[in-house]
């Protein structure tokens, strides 16, 4: 019996833990990339970006508190920033709104257009952002860094395995649990999110009943610069603060969004938490997991292992494929909020 | 003053690309000035293979550093030696390894075509033949990966070559980057533009994986160096009477002038190639064929009313569009004289390529390669211009102050923002680029 748990320890400890955070940072990417689809009509390649600039802005912010004195312990010090962070980061959005996607709006511009103007936001935004903070690694955690550690856990249930639970992680879960449950109701029992879901499910019927367009655009940035922000924040929490990597990030959460079925929220977070899983479970060595469950004096030479650690960030681009190929509306369907 | 200009737009603006050259030549020196030529052209090359795809067909591909790093992966495969050792070693596991993937492909294929009927139960079908498959791969092909790896990995480490002339290996990249072409375009293709989009991105990171990680086929991130060259070497030109003669005449330094005179040879190939290109894509768009691409690209519902088939052209299209941007690849492998998986991003080879092709002029050939030239050289050009623009902005400056640190230090990334702006203004004021396609009626 104590192998079985030991064998779901150790599942847990580097299967689901992960899974969980990285899906939870996924679907708040992916979240606002379906957002802009749905509303805007077009595949947003700036979107790394927007969560880099959110990010660097809470970071900035961060610093600053954090010479000041300032902190709540045990949480990260970033919580207290993000907010300032949201606030630049929507300003930022609404100004590339008005000086770039606006007129091409107006124009009616085919979808491919909005996407090449995306590339040119994202490389303008790249080089703002190495521009102000310059290229590197920015570590800007602090806090208590566990709240259960690996030996704690051991002690405390007498297990071989050791379960541990960073506060990045606990952090990064609890806040997309209430994100996502925050947006549902804003999209579901307000009359703006209600305006938002009737524009984006039929322009025209929506423009005769009355809902003022240019509101409804004002609110999708706001919320998309929103969803950025926290998602960028919580991913640099989480792993480190780099600006590459957001763009490398990019390409994870589009499959995350068109698994799911790019226009519709629900598929957004399913497909982060897929895209997540997939590329843990296909990837993790299960050598250990099979000693445990299986026959005592059992051995195995490989590491049980579907694809090498290496192919991980291929894995998401694996499954896009084959969900364009099967199944091109994702699994929820999408287009509409 | 205008109508002179429309009148002589290529000539006025490719003189003012060559004068910038000059420039360069004159300022910083002769060798730097190649140098950015000769990357202008392999960049301008690309630009026609995006070009052939966006501009006449409409179709956006993302993918473009996957189809150039497929290009420059020929490069290595036909030009260095094989190693003979690994072949002996681990030849066979992976021979084997390459028949079972060929027969786990072909049977899947077709059991595809005939459980069509079986509707829920078909995926399960193929999910297990690729499973056995794969499982099969695995037990065959690994040990023979680990053998061929364990070979003197700090100089071989993989199979090797062919050890044919590198010039071989640009159709032979072209023709690599149009057989993944065909697979892409046969699963993307029938999907919204923008699944286009994203789909490309996607694959070509998964190539550039694939190339990262198989070394017993491309010796990953140790790079290959040391490939041949189609042009002599400058040790032997340096030791070579006729040269020293010519050197004299010149009258440059021997070591000077033999860097020169190899990179004129490659500017004067690379010049060869993309005459040829542009002289096809030329007459392709002027042909009854361009005639049906436009129509496609500009209705596509009315071009399938009069029964054309949109998806095989567009097929067609993508395949060729590729190949070009393969040829480009196997060039700048043969250029740089290795093959560096790592150097290969998307911001570089593939969006920097989208930007050239927009500016300079979606759907005209020579506005593809006016773009290739006016950015590359930006790209390059940027650094020093934006360092010296930022030196003499903040000289009035206290020299150890934080601010001006921070500014220097942060003018590198100023082009990416520049290029940004640039493409952004270019999509608004200026949508059809530097040459716009030519109207026909």
């Amino acid at each position: 019996m104590t192998d079985f748990f030991n064998a779901l320890t150790l599942l847990g400890n580097f299967l689901i833990i992960p899974g969980l955070t990285y899906g939870s940072q996924l679907a708040l990417g992916a979240l606002g990339v379906t957002l802009v689809y749905g509303v805007l009509r077009f595949s947003n390649f700036g979107h790394g970006e927007t969560m880099a600039f959110g990010a660097m802005v809470t970071i900035l912010v961060t610093w600053g508190l954090q010479s000041l004195g300032l902190s709540i312990q045990p949480l990260p010090t970033a919580l207290l920033a993000i907010p300032v962070g949201i606030l630049a980061t929507v300003v930022l959005t609404l100004l590339i709104d008005r000086f770039v996607y606006r007129y091409h709006r107006e124009r009616k511009a085919n979808p491919v257009i909005f996407l090449i103007v995306s590339i040119g936001v994202m490389f303008f935004l790249g080089g703002l952002i190495r521009f102000i903070i310059g290229p590197g690694d920015q570590i800007f955690f602090d806090g208590t860094r566990f709240i259960l550690k690996a030996r704690e856990f051991k002690q405390m249930t007498g297990l071989n395995e050791g379960l541990s639970l960073k506060m990045t992680q606990a952090v990064t879960i609890i806040t997309a649990v209430i994100i996502v449950a925050a947006m549902f109701w804003f999209l579901n029992h307000t009359r703006t999110g209600k305006s938002m879901r009737a524009y984006s499910d039929n322009e025209n019927l929506a423009l005769l009943s009355g809902i003022n367009p240019d509101r409804v655009v004002l609110i999708t940035w706001i919320l998309v610069a929103a969803l950025a922000t926290i998602a960028g924040t919580l991913y640099g929490l989480d792993k480190s603060f780099k600006p590459f990597v957001y763009m490398q990030l990019l390409l994870p959460i589009f499959a995350s969004a068109i698994v799911g079925g790019v226009g519709n929220p629900i598929g957004a977070i399913a497909g982060g938490y897929v895209i997540a899983f997939s590329e843990l479970i296909l990837t993790f060595a299960y050598k250990k997991v099979v000693l445990y469950l299986g026959p005592d004096n059992m051995e195995l030479e490989s590491l049980v292992q579907f694809l090498g650690t290496d192919y991980k960030i291929a894995v998401s681009f694996i499954i896009l494929v084959i969900v364009l190929i099967i199944k091109p509306t994702g699994l929820f369907s999408g287009k509409t909020i | 003053m205008t109508a002179l200009y429309q009148q002589y737009r290529n000539q006025i603006l490719f003189s003012l690309m060559a004068g910038l050259l000059i420039l360069v030549a004159l300022i910083q020196s002769l060798s730097v000035s190649l140098t950015i030529l000769n990357l202008c052209l392999i960049s301008a090359i690309m630009a026609l293979g995006v070009n052939i795809q966006w501009g006449y067909a409409g179709l956006f591909n993302v993918g473009v550093m996957g189809f150039a790093a497929l290009g420059g992966l020929a490069g290595v495969l036909i030009s260095m030696p094989p190693v003979s050792d690994a072949w002996q070693a681990g030849g066979f596991g992976i021979l084997l390894g390459l028949v079972i993937t060929i027969g786990t492909v072909v049977t899947c294929l077709f059991a595809w075509s005939r459980i069509q009927h079986l509707r829920r139960q078909r995926y399960w079908i193929i999910a297990v033949i690729i499973i056995s498959g794969y499982a099969l791969l695995r037990i065959f092909f690994d040990p023979g990966v680990d053998a061929v790896e364990s070979i003197n990995p700090s100089v071989t480490g993989y199979l090797g070559g062919l050890d044919l002339p590198i010039l071989v290996a640009w159709p032979v990249g072209a023709l690599f980057a149009a057989g993944i072409a065909f697979v892409i375009g046969k699963i993307a293709l029938g999907l919204r533009s923008d699944y286009l989009a994203i789909a490309t991105l996607g694959i070509s990171e998964i190539i550039i994986f694939f190339i990262k990680n198989e070394e017993w086929l491309t010796r990953g991130v140790k790079n290959v160096n040391g490939l041949p060259r189609p042009v002599p070497y400058e040790i032997d030109l340096q030791q070579a009477q006729w040269f020293q003669d010519w050197a004299m005449a010149v009258g440059m330094p021997v070591d000077d002038s033999s860097a020169v005179f190899v990179k004129i040879c490659y500017a004067l190939l690379f010049i060869a190639v993309i005459g040829i290109l542009l002289w096809l894509s030329e007459t392709a768009l002027k042909s009854p064929w361009g005639r049906m691409m436009r129509a496609i690209r500009d209705n596509e519902t009315a071009a399938a009313a009069m029964g054309k088939d949109v998806t095989w052209q567009h097929l067609r299209v993508f395949v060729l569009g590729s190949a070009v941007i393969g040829l480009a690849g196997a060039m700048l492998t043969t250029l740089d004289g290795q093959f560096t998986p790592v150097g290969y991003n998307p911001l570089r080879f593939t969006f920097l390529i989208w930007v050239m092709v927009i500016i300079g002029g979606s759907g005209n050939n020579w506005g593809a390669v006016l773009g290739g030239f006016f950015i590359w050289f930006f790209w390059i050009e940027a650094e020093p211009i934006g360092l010296w623009l930022i030196n003499a902005l903040t000289s009035g400056m206290d020299p150890q102050s934080a601010v001006r640190a921070h500014l220097l230090e942060g003018a590198a990334h100023m082009r990416l923002m520049t290029v940004g702006i640039i493409l952004l203004l270019t999509l608004r004021y200026a949508p059809e680029g530097l040459i716009p396609e030519k109207k026909r009626l």
